[in-house]
């Protein structure tokens, strides 16, 4: 087939170029321009009415650190979304990453090394994590449940595991501190930039080469535009949406092991609180609920408005009851806006 | 000499809905075949297990005399089957070289896209095989907003980019300008001279009968009779069908 391309076409040794358009760049990138919009207009907000707070680089410190826990996981629901699903499950898998965490170190006491024991159970948390997720994958596509169903379901079922499992029972991981893994994990670069917030930007670009130059990231958004057409044209959309569900059940594990390594204890609530700021963060950004559109620049930008409200309301001299408040405002006013965009960009 | 397709005894069912039952169905090498048959009389569905999309309950299938078991989409594509749906198969929200390189993009081993030279191909299509000449399309521009000619035109050049040896192509003209129509049966018959085969299927008898080397007529399932278009006139054709879709059978 290759071949054929460059027989038949000799004439193409000039590279096809579009002039740069100013409005087409605008036009095409409108959903991200427009929540950079929303973001730097938040910030000078917050910076005109609380400088002091905002001009200072503790706080950015502090957001840092707390943001990339549920920032994280908006990256890879963002293309579990764009493929037209939806999973309500991943702070449930936070824990069970955790469990499978602690399981495998207690089993592996026998080794004596604690370095190699936090190893192996980061590994066995991540493993159980991509597990997880492709159950959740498996059930989706093989039986033909819509996933938000399915979700809700194995969200209930793999609390229920966690505490089954732990007996309800949190513990500390004190023993972590003495190993490379937690500098790796959550310790400061120069005592002011947080390692959490070194792993989003990593698995930010991953996932953004992943999505924009890959393969299976053109296969996404094909199946969350239209499956019936990615079907016919031989995508294998059942192994395309089961690795989605993979993904984020991985990096959900991860993100778990993040907040667990960044607090060194484990607590069978670990996840509860994160749902709903991780799919904000995903709708803020402009990913479309249905399907075929979204951005992972969007996300991360999202998140970081989603994380930023509550320290600013405070700060700003609101009490903390405006802070839903103003969570709600700004959601709300921002899906319509990616509305209107997307809209005007068809 | 071997034909270019056969089905044996091909039968398909839905649980209960026997869709096709044992068709028996060549395309020779350089022929064009048109496909006809009443709403719900199972082309569709025999197309769709053409492309591989739906695998038969029963049967067989031959590509150049060799047969081929367990047919998928891409399998067939690499047959050399492309085929223009009758729903088009666009994701329209996307841009119009992941449309055009839909389900096949060029990639290196690693799976990572070669962006550029999908977005050269598509301009060079787009520029001197489907003849746009709009400032509104470009690759980059999305699908969603093109008209149905426009579209269609994209559907059909991506059956052509992929040096295809045969073309299905499911109802083209619906939705067409009567001008569109007339560009598209030329296009048919562009597929005859470059040495091909198709299978035609359209509700416009007249279209089908233009081109067509041989009419094979689908009744609820089965083959009900065939015809070469040089024997029979277009008026007995259509007598024919008539009588085809009231009772069933053919004289």
């Amino acid at each position: 087939m290759n071949s054929e391309v460059n027989e038949t076409t000799p004439e193409v040794s000039q590279h096809y170029k579009e002039a740069f358009s100013f409005r087409r760049f605008t036009r095409t990138n409108s959903a991200q321009l427009g929540i950079l919009g929303v973001f730097v207009t938040l910030w000078i907000i917050f910076i005109v009415s609380a400088p002091n707070t905002f001009l200072s680089p503790q706080i950015y410190s502090a957001f840092m650190s707390s943001i990339p826990f549920f920032a994280i996981m908006a990256i890879p629901l963002t293309i579990v979304v764009i493929a037209k699903e939806m999973d309500l499950s991943f702070p449930s898998i936070m824990g069970m990453g955790m469990v499978a965490f602690s399981f495998t170190y207690d089993a592996t006491a026998f080794i004596g090394n604690t370095t190699i024991q936090v190893g192996l159970s980061i590994i066995a948390a991540l493993l159980a994590g991509s597990i997880i997720g492709w159950i959740n994958g498996i059930i989706i596509v093989k039986f033909g449940i819509p996933s938000l169903v399915v979700t809700i379901g194995t969200q209930f079922l793999w609390r229920g595991a966690v505490l089954v499992l732990t007996q309800g029972r949190n513990f500390t991981l004190d023993y972590i501190k003495q190993t490379i893994f937690y500098p790796m994990l959550v310790g400061k670069i120069g005592g002011y930039f947080p390692m959490q917030m070194v792993w989003l930007i990593v698995i930010t670009v991953i996932f953004w080469v992943f999505l924009n130059r890959h393969k299976f990231g053109a296969h996404i958004y094909l199946t969350g535009d239209n499956i019936n057409s990615a079907e016919l044209m031989g995508i294998n959309t059942g192994r395309t949406r089961i690795k989605a569900f993979m993904l984020i059940g991985l990096v959900s594990a991860f993100a778990g092991l993040l907040y667990s390594f960044y607090v060194a204890y484990f607590w069978p609530s670990l996840g509860d609180g994160y749902l709903l700021n991780t799919m904000a963060s995903v709708f803020l950004g402009g990913t479309s609920v249905f399907g075929g559109t979204g951005t992972i620049l969007g996300t991360f930008l999202g998140a970081f408005i989603i994380g930023a409200i509550e320290a600013a309301t405070v700060a700003i001299g609101l009490t903390g009851f405006w802070t839903q408040l103003i969570y709600g405002l700004i959601i709300v006013l921002s899906v319509i806006m990616h509305t209107y965009l997307r809209k005007r960009g068809e | 000499m071997d034909y270019r397709l056969e089905l044996r005894n091909v039968s398909k069912s839905f649980g209960e809905v026997q869709a096709l039952e044992n068709i028996n169905f060549q395309l020779g090498q350089n022929e064009i075949v048109g496909l006809l048959g009443d709403n719900g009389a199972g082309k569709s569905t025999l197309i769709k297990i053409i492309t591989g999309y739906y695998q038969p309950t029963s049967g067989e299938i031959y590509f150049n005399g060799q047969k081929v078991d367990h047919l998928t989409v891409p399998k067939a594509r690499k047959m050399g089957v492309e085929t223009v749906y009758q729903e088009r198969a666009l994701a329209e929200l996307q841009t119009l070289w992941r449309n055009i390189f839909l389900g096949r993009e060029l990639c290196n081993s690693m799976g990572f896209l070669d962006i550029q030279r999908m977005k050269d191909e598509t301009h060079r299509l787009m520029t001197q095989s489907m003849g746009f000449t709009s400032h509104a399309i470009s690759p980059d521009s999305r699908v969603g907003k093109y008209s149905g000619g426009e579209k269609q035109g994209v559907a059909i050049v991506r059956a052509l980019f992929f040096d295809a040896e045969i073309i299905v192509l499911d109802e083209p003209t619906m939705g067409l300008s009567l001008k569109e129509s007339a560009k598209l049966v030329n296009f048919v018959k562009g597929i005859k001279q470059a040495g091909k085969s198709a299978i035609f299927i359209d509700h416009n008898i007249f279209h089908v009968y233009n081109v067509a080397d041989r009419v094979v007529v689908i009744d609820r399932g089965r083959v009900a009779g065939e015809f070469l278009t040089k024997s029979i006139g277009v008026s007995d054709l259509m007598d024919k069908m008539v009588h085809v879709a009231e009772t069933g059978i053919l004289d």
